[in-house]
């Protein structure tokens, strides 16, 4: 069994100020004069998960670059652990576990020795290192691979021993920037499993993703990030629920399409939660009329239903005041066709699109 | 421009190096070996026969010493322009190294001093080769050693500013074509540079690997005099001076 409590949990009680595990305040970072990130606050507590979320560019990586001295701050303060980044880089970085977004596993070593050339880095006496090495390999289960060159691991396996070589000094903070980019839904939900392990043992994680189920399942809290700037912070439930709220119907009318043979599919089917529907009511008036004067009119007349709603494309999101089932019934008796209207739990990513007005995936 | 920031790290670093090249010397060691025999053959046995003494000796006497500082050369330019170049930027291994306690500056020492060793350990190999054909003619050979890892550093220092200047795997040709080949035919490697027109003689003077010959070889034939030293202080001088470069410019690749 693995002794997971970190030095933060040790010391507990003789310093206060280690509750915050980072304090960012105003911090800035650019890059050529373009600024990555434009003066960002939050602050991460012990033993919580806490994520960033946001699309690629976002400024993301930058951030935890920084958190994890590797990049210098431009501006702003940063404390790690109590102490200044840039004063105290060393002593940061030995109670730090980096899992980086790309592998950066030694491909000359075998996969035993990838974390004892690792552990000698912070100077972790050798027979110990081995001892947390052989526990580290066993808990991400690649123990049978510990002779194995770390070419000819998969994806998966790549990514469970970079994450067990960032817990090899038993860090305080995980830092785990996209720790599941690239897998595939299987190696990813052991990766998931794993941190779940980790979290439960009591060690602080930070995050960054652009997967809202990641951060849905494993965050206490989060910031979404976009353009170098925090839009939100909170817990990922209460953030859906403050801005969405519990539904969202999905509706895009119907526009030209008269080829495609449209039959009433209206009734109970249409509720369906993952079936695009097409649902017409009206097959007469399929073609008519342009598609935005559409749109408001079909907003006018369920607007009594709704609480907020957003346009992508010819996406229409609705976010509805009650009920949803209630909501749905009312676009189905309206004359107007509709070539997808589906009726589904809200999500941080509806939180992100109302905020910014773009996907996370795009 | 940030101060230079070095510990005790750097040591475990180049254990890193070490270990890897304890697993492939074999195939390492037979690469390096090669290219000396050959020239040692060609030029010393075959051109030699031809070729009248220089400096009162035969051609292959005179010419053995050479290649041993042409050898150390070699080995650390090698490594620390694609070696470190791989490193650096396909196997991203100095990002998962400075993200423990170990400092960037710990990283390029280490490959630095990874470069020294290569020419302490070509070079002694290639020692032990003309020994053993016996072109080595005093103990003062004994010394070569410890004047191959100031000069491997200095090689190391001079490659590792040419990888931090040009990151780019393809420009490593030039470096080696304008830089190391001229270094290695004009360095009096295999003939004195006193028949030289006096200008090659005083360009020839700023060659690091000049003086390197100079003093292998008045080691290996136990021509020992003052000019040795100062060729042994040159080269100290240019090492001291030569380090803090690349480490700034590497620092600034990697780090953004």
């Amino acid at each position: 069994m693995i002794n997971f409590a970190t030095n933060a949990q040790r010391k507990s009680g003789e310093n206060v100020s280690e509750t915050d595990i980072v304090l960012a305040e105003n911090l800035t970072k650019e890059y050529n004069g373009k600024k990555a990130v434009k003066g960002i606050d939050f602050r991460i507590r012990a033993r919580e998960c806490f994520g960033f979320l946001g699309p690629n560019g976002a400024g993301k990586t930058t951030t935890v670059n920084m958190i994890s001295c590797f990049s210098p701050v431009t501006a702003g303060r940063l404390t790690v652990l109590g102490m200044d980044v840039q004063k105290h880089p060393r002593e940061i970085k030995s109670r730090l576990g980096v899992v980086p977004q790309d592998n950066n596993l030694d491909p000359d070593l075998q996969v035993l020795q990838n974390l004892l050339v690792y552990a000698s880095y912070f100077r972790i006496p050798p027979p110990l290192a081995r001892e947390r090495a052989v526990e580290l390999l066993d808990f991400f289960d690649l123990s049978d691979r510990a002779r194995e060159k770390v070419d000819r691991l998969s994806g998966g396996m790549k990514r469970r021993l970079t994450i067990a070589r960032a817990l090899i000094n038993n860090p305080d903070l995980v830092i785990l920037d996209e720790p599941t980019t690239g897998l595939d839904p299987q190696a990813r939900h052991l990766v998931w499993q794993r941190l779940r392990r980790l979290k439960e043992r009591g060690v602080t994680l930070l995050l960054t993703t652009h997967y809202l189920e990641e951060a849905g399942q494993l965050c206490d809290r989060l910031v979404i990030m976009d353009r170098g700037e925090i839009l939100e912070e909170g817990e990922p439930g209460a953030l859906v629920t403050k801005h969405i709220g519990r539904e969202v119907v999905e509706a895009v009318p119907a526009g030209g399409n008269p080829s495609d043979g449209r039959e009433r599919t209206g009734g109970p089917e249409a509720r369906s939660a993952s079936t695009p529907d097409r649902s017409g009511t009206a097959d007469g008036r399929a073609e008519g009329g342009p598609e935005g004067e559409g749109k408001d009119a079909l907003l006018a007349r369920v607007g009594h239903l709704l609480r907020g709603h957003l346009t992508v494309g010819d996406n229409l999101f609705l976010f509805p005041r009650e009920s949803g089932q209630e909501l749905l019934r009312a676009l189905q008796t309206l004359p107007v066709p509709f070539s997808h209207l589906l009726l589904r739990p809200a999500t941080l990513e509806d939180v992100f699109l109302k905020l910014t007005g773009r996907g996370l995936n795009t | 421009m940030k101060r230079i920031d070095i510990s005790p790290l750097v040591l475990q670093v180049l254990r890193r190096h070490l270990i890897i090249f304890s697993r492939n010397w074999k195939v390492n060691i037979t690469f390096n070996f090669f290219e000396p025999l050959l020239y040692i053959a060609a030029l010393g046995l075959g051109l030699g026969a031809y070729v009248q003494p220089m400096e009162g000796l035969p051609y292959l006497n005179y010419l053995a010493p050479g290649l041993v500082a042409s050898s150390a050369m070699f080995a650390t330019s090698y490594e620390c322009t694609y070696g470190t170049f791989v490193r650096m930027e396909f196997q991203k291994t100095f990002q998962a190294m400075v993200a423990t306690p170990v400092s960037m500056d710990d990283v390029i020492t280490a490959e630095m001093l990874y470069g020294a060793f290569k020419s302490v350990l070509y070079g002694s190999v290639i020692l032990l080769v003309i020994l053993a054909l016996g072109l080595v003619s005093s103990p003062w050979a004994l010394l070569v050693p410890p004047v191959l890892a100031v000069a491997g550093l200095l090689f190391a220092e001079l490659s590792m500013l040419w990888t931090g200047l040009v990151p780019n795997i393809d420009n490593f040709n030039y470096f080696f074509s304008l830089i190391m080949t001229p270094l290695f035919l004009f360095s009096g490697i295999f003939f004195p540079l006193s028949g030289l027109p006096r200008l090659v003689r005083d360009v020839a003077w700023f060659s690091p690997l000049y003086h390197v010959v100079n003093l292998v070889r008045g080691l290996v034939l136990g021509r020992v005099g003052p000019g040795l030293g100062w060729d042994f202080v040159w080269l100290l001088a240019l090492t001291v001076l030569l380090f803090p470069p690349p480490i700034h410019l590497m620092r600034r690749l990697v780090i953004k």
